[in-house]
Order: structure tokens, then sequence, then C-alpha cells
């Protein structure tokens, strides 16, 4: 179940590596909230779509986004103030499910905030792999840290952490022998391929979050399309609003 | 004053109100039933229906613009047998009119699911001959009065409900289209489907849109299509659905007052999923404001100069 409300501004502030997160009183959405479902907020009167951010944290009845600055939309939220309304539609969407003896969270980037709250929710499970493009851009390692039994840091140019890629930093983790029962990937397109192949390879159930433009938000619409194969193992186009956005990386069908 | 009458007949169908979910921006209702009790509704435009399956284009689908949004799904939808089997009893489970939206590659297919589909027990049918997303069929029909005037004589035929034919604002003169349509018999016309438009991403230098073109509606159209039914409704005396970026109970009346019977709004639910409840209201305020007792009275009522 979804809700459409005006939700008032606790705080807005800069996370540094260019992201800012945003806190908002959500009320009832909040309790019907699960760590990789996202909201669809109005970014001003002027544009017509609304945007939707992954939901990355909860404390009472306030709900957590963090977002970058990916156009006009996202421009003018990162312009509010507390106190301000966000018209806002959610929660909506599937999520991780999350469940086993330890699960291995796999982000990349401005993936990782959505993988932040859903490690919080399975706290004695959890382990991540971080990845950014470089040290400047890194956000939330000491908040994983804490939620996580173990945090571990990449980046492609090696200015933080070990130099190279999400999916190597998880392949070293399945190599040395550890048993997950559950990957959950969330960052760009290509870092999500290389990460599902890098589970099946070691036969490793893999959840990645999908990401495509969108326009209602709640499965009415069909534009944000994905291909993916289907219960007759022939391939469709799911939505990722409605099926997604986090969806078993076996189905999902990569090249497109 | 008591509450206006909100009651409107469309091509023989009685509506409860005048508001109308545009075909496309609606799914089967199930999504957007979540939000709101479906029977507040006039009637339901449901998803284009076609033959067989369809996958619909590769993303990226949607492209935003001002005051307005490109898409170009291509008709994805599951077939007009799957909605007759698992869409259209849990839409009867309402009380809201059924309007089935069908697009064929050949006006045979056109005939053939305007006889499933009649036959099945929808309100209505809406024959697609403007969608600017498909190949085959679609906007290929709406584009000449002949072959306008052959996909409605083909509906006419096999369809046991009201036929109302959609028109396309990509013609030079939609006014020959309404009239080809008119003399085959059509009930209604609804009007406008998208217009082609384009966005470039100017750093990758690509279209937004994987299908390069897509369909623009939303608030950027309104004028147009107001425009249109004026002069469709001038040209060719037939019930006319109206949209096109309505967005509010004023742009409803607009709509009415240039000639609509009844309106469909869409775009518009993407940002407010309630939308058409809200129009409706906004719309009887209006009529209340200004001691019109019913809705009806709007249509065509515009005092040109």
């Amino acid at each position: 179940m979804s809700v459409q409300r005006l939700c008032r501004i606790t705080e807005l502030s800069e996370l540094g590596g260019g992201a800012f997160q945003l806190w908002f009183e959500a009320g009832e959405m909040a309790g019907l909230a699960q760590p990789g479902q996202f909201v669809h907020i109005q970014c001003g009167k002027e544009r017509l779509l609304r945007r939707p951010i992954s939901i990355c944290g909860r404390r009472g009845d306030e709900l957590r986004i963090i977002f970058d600055l990916r156009g006009k939309g996202t421009e003018w939220l990162s312009q509010r103030t507390a106190g301000e309304c966000l018209d806002v539609l959610g929660p909506l969407g599937r999520g991780f499910r999350l469940a086993g003896r330890r699960i291995l969270f796999v982000g990349g980037g401005m993936g990782t905030p959505p993988l932040l709250w859903a490690a919080q929710s399975v706290p004695e499970i959890a382990e991540a792999v971080l990845a950014f493009r470089c040290a400047d851009r890194a956000i939330l390692i000491g908040e994983f840290e804490a939620a996580c039994e173990q945090t571990h840091i990449t980046c492609d140019d090696g200015s933080l952490g070990a130099k190279g890629f999400a999916h190597e930093a998880a392949e070293r983790l399945l190599a040395a022998g550890k048993a997950y029962d559950g990957i959950c990937a969330c960052g760009p397109r290509a870092m999500l391929k290389a990460v599902a192949e890098t589970a099946a390879r070691y036969e490793v159930p893999c959840q990645v979050s999908l990401e495509e433009r969108m326009g209602c938000g709640v499965g009415a619409c069909l534009v944000c399309a994905c291909k993916t194969i289907g219960a007759d193992g022939a391939e469709e186009y799911s939505h990722v609003c409605k099926d997604g956005p986090v969806f078993d990386a076996e189905r999902v069908v990569w090249d497109e | 004053m008591n509450k206006p009458n909100m009651e409107v007949t469309l091509g023989d169908v009685k509506l409860k109100n005048p508001i109308v979910t545009a075909s496309g921006t609606f799914g089967f209702g199930r999504e957007y039933g979540e939000f709101y009790d479906l029977s507040e509704l006039g009637a339901i435009c449901v998803k284009g229906l076609t033959l067989s399956p369809r996958q619909g284009n590769p993303p990226p689908r949607i492209a935003e613009t001002p005051a307005g949004a490109l898409n170009s799904v291509g008709l994805q939808n599951p077939g007009a047998d799957a909605f007759i089997l698992r869409e259209l009893p849990w839409l009867r489970g309402h009380a809201v009119k059924v309007i089935a939206n069908i697009s064929g590659n050949t006006a045979e297919e056109y005939g053939v699911l305007a006889e499933k589909l009649s036959d099945a027990g929808v309100d209505m049918i809406e024959v697609n001959i403007s969608c600017p997303n498909v190949k085959a069929g679609g906007l290929a029909f709406g584009t000449s009065p002949d072959s306008a005037a052959l996909v409605t004589r083909t509906v006419r035929r096999h369809s046991r409900v009201p036929v109302m034919v959609k028109l396309s604002p990509n013609v030079t003169d939609i006014t020959e289209i309404a009239r080809a349509a008119a003399g085959e018999g059509a009930d209604a016309l609804s009007l406008i489907n998208t217009l082609l438009g384009m966005r470039i991403d100017i750093r990758s230098r690509r279209p937004i849109l994987k299908n390069n073109m897509g369909g623009l509606s939303g608030p950027a159209v309104f004028p147009v299509a107001l425009r249109m039914v004026w002069q469709v409704k001038n040209a060719a005396n037939l019930p006319i659905l109206g949209m096109g970026g309505v967005a509010s109970g004023e742009d409803a009346a607009e709509m009415m007052l240039a000639g609509a019977s009844a309106v469909a709004v869409g775009t518009v639910c993407f940002s407010d999923p309630c939308a058409p409840l809200r129009i409706r209201r906004e719309l009887e305020e209006y009529l209340h404001n200004e001691g019109v007792d019913s809705v009806s009275k709007l249509t065509g009522a515009v005092k040109p100069w």
C-alpha cells in the first residue's frame, strides 16, 4: 500500500561527495516502507514528472533519502530548507528480501544509500562492499561500519581502500571461501551486471536494484521498462516501479 | 442552488460524470484503484489492446519536456484475450463504464478486436488510429481519410457497443479525418492523441527516447487540443471525448465549452494520482459559481467572436 501526502522536511544537509541527505516526516508512510522501496517526489510545480528516490533510512515516523544532483529536479530538491513541505508518493515498488545467516551488500556510488537501510535492518548478518570512483566521492562509510559486521571499501583509482571495482572486491570474499545466503546490489548498471555474473559463478542468489526513467511510479503508464525473463522463460518488459526496483539478478536481461 | 447534475452522454453511453481516464495512462485501473474508488469516475479507457500480446519499445520510454512529457511505450499490452480473462471481470466489479481502446495491424484485426471486446461486455470501443509509437497500424490508419473510413466501417460492423474513433493531431487537417469517421457511423470521436516530438541529450548526442521520437502530452498540448476539439465539433457534429493536457477543472470546462461532451485526463495523474477526482470537484465548483445546473450544458457553449 502507498499514500500521497505533504511531508515536512526536518533536515537537509550535504553529506560530502556531492550527495545530499534529506529527512522528512512521513506519517503512516514510514511504517509501510521496506528497505529497497522508493518514494516519488514532486520537485516543484513546473516539473511535470516526479523524481523517484530510494528510501535509505527511518527514525520514528521520519524517512531519509540521499540524492546527488542529476538535473533540475534534484537541484530544486537540494535547495529546500527544513520546515518546507514536499509532495511525496510512497512507499513504492518491491524492496529487498532479507533472510539467511549472512548477506553481502554491494553498493556502488549513489547506489550505496538504499543498502544502508537494508543493512541496518539486519545488522547481525550484514556485510558490505562499498565501491566509489575515488575517495572524494565516498559517502556513508561510518554508518555502514556501524551497521555491518564487516565493511570493505574499494575505489576505482585506489585513493581509498582497495583499488578496483565492486565485483572484484566481492569476488575476493567469495574466492576466500566466505559463505553468503544472498547478495544485494545497487549501483550503476555495468557494476550490477558484473556483480550478478560474479554471484552466479559462486551460486549465490543475487538481488539487484535497477533504475529507469519513470512516469507514474505506480505501474500504470508502463514507461520504466526493463527486460527480464518471465515465468515462461521468454523475455519480456517488466517495470522498475512496480515489479522492481529490486529484481532477482538471474531474471534480468543485461544486454538490451 | 443544488449540486449540479454531472451526468453526460457520450455516443449513447451514459456517464455519471464527464471525467474519463485517458488510455495508456491508467493501465487497467488496478494501480490507481488503490488510491480511490474507481466508481467515482465517469469511465475508464483502458490501456490500448492488440490481438496478440505486445512487448512495447525498448527503454528509455519517457522524457520530460517543458510542461509536458514525451512517451514511446509502443502499446505494451497482454493482448485482448488476457484482458478479457484477467482484467475485465475485476473492472466490472466497479460501477464505472469501461471503454476498450483497440489497435490493429489491419482493418480486419480492428474488426476482430471490436467483436471480441464488445461480446465480452465492455461499454464502448475506442478505435486507436493515432498511436505515434508503433510501425504498423496505429497512426498509419489515422492520417488518411480513406483508411480512417475503412477502419471505422469495419469496427462499426463488428461492434455491438458504441464506437468512438480516436484522432491524431499529426495531420494537416483533422476535420477531414473526423468527417471520414463520422460518415462511416462512428458514434463519437476522441481527441487528441499525442503530438509527435523529440528530445536530444546534447552530451551523448543521442535522442533521450530509444525510439528517437515519441508522443507529447501534458499541459503543453492543451491549447492545440482545445483548438482541434473546437474545429472537429464544428466539422462533424458527433459527441467528443476531449483530451490533451487537461490538469484542472477550469481546463475541463474549457474543453467542454469548445465542444467536448466528456473530458479525459491522463498525464496529470503521474504527478497527482487523485487528479481525476480533484478535476471533477473543481468542475463542480465552477458550475456552481457560474450558476449552471447541468454540466452537459457546457458542451459547445463557447461564444466565438
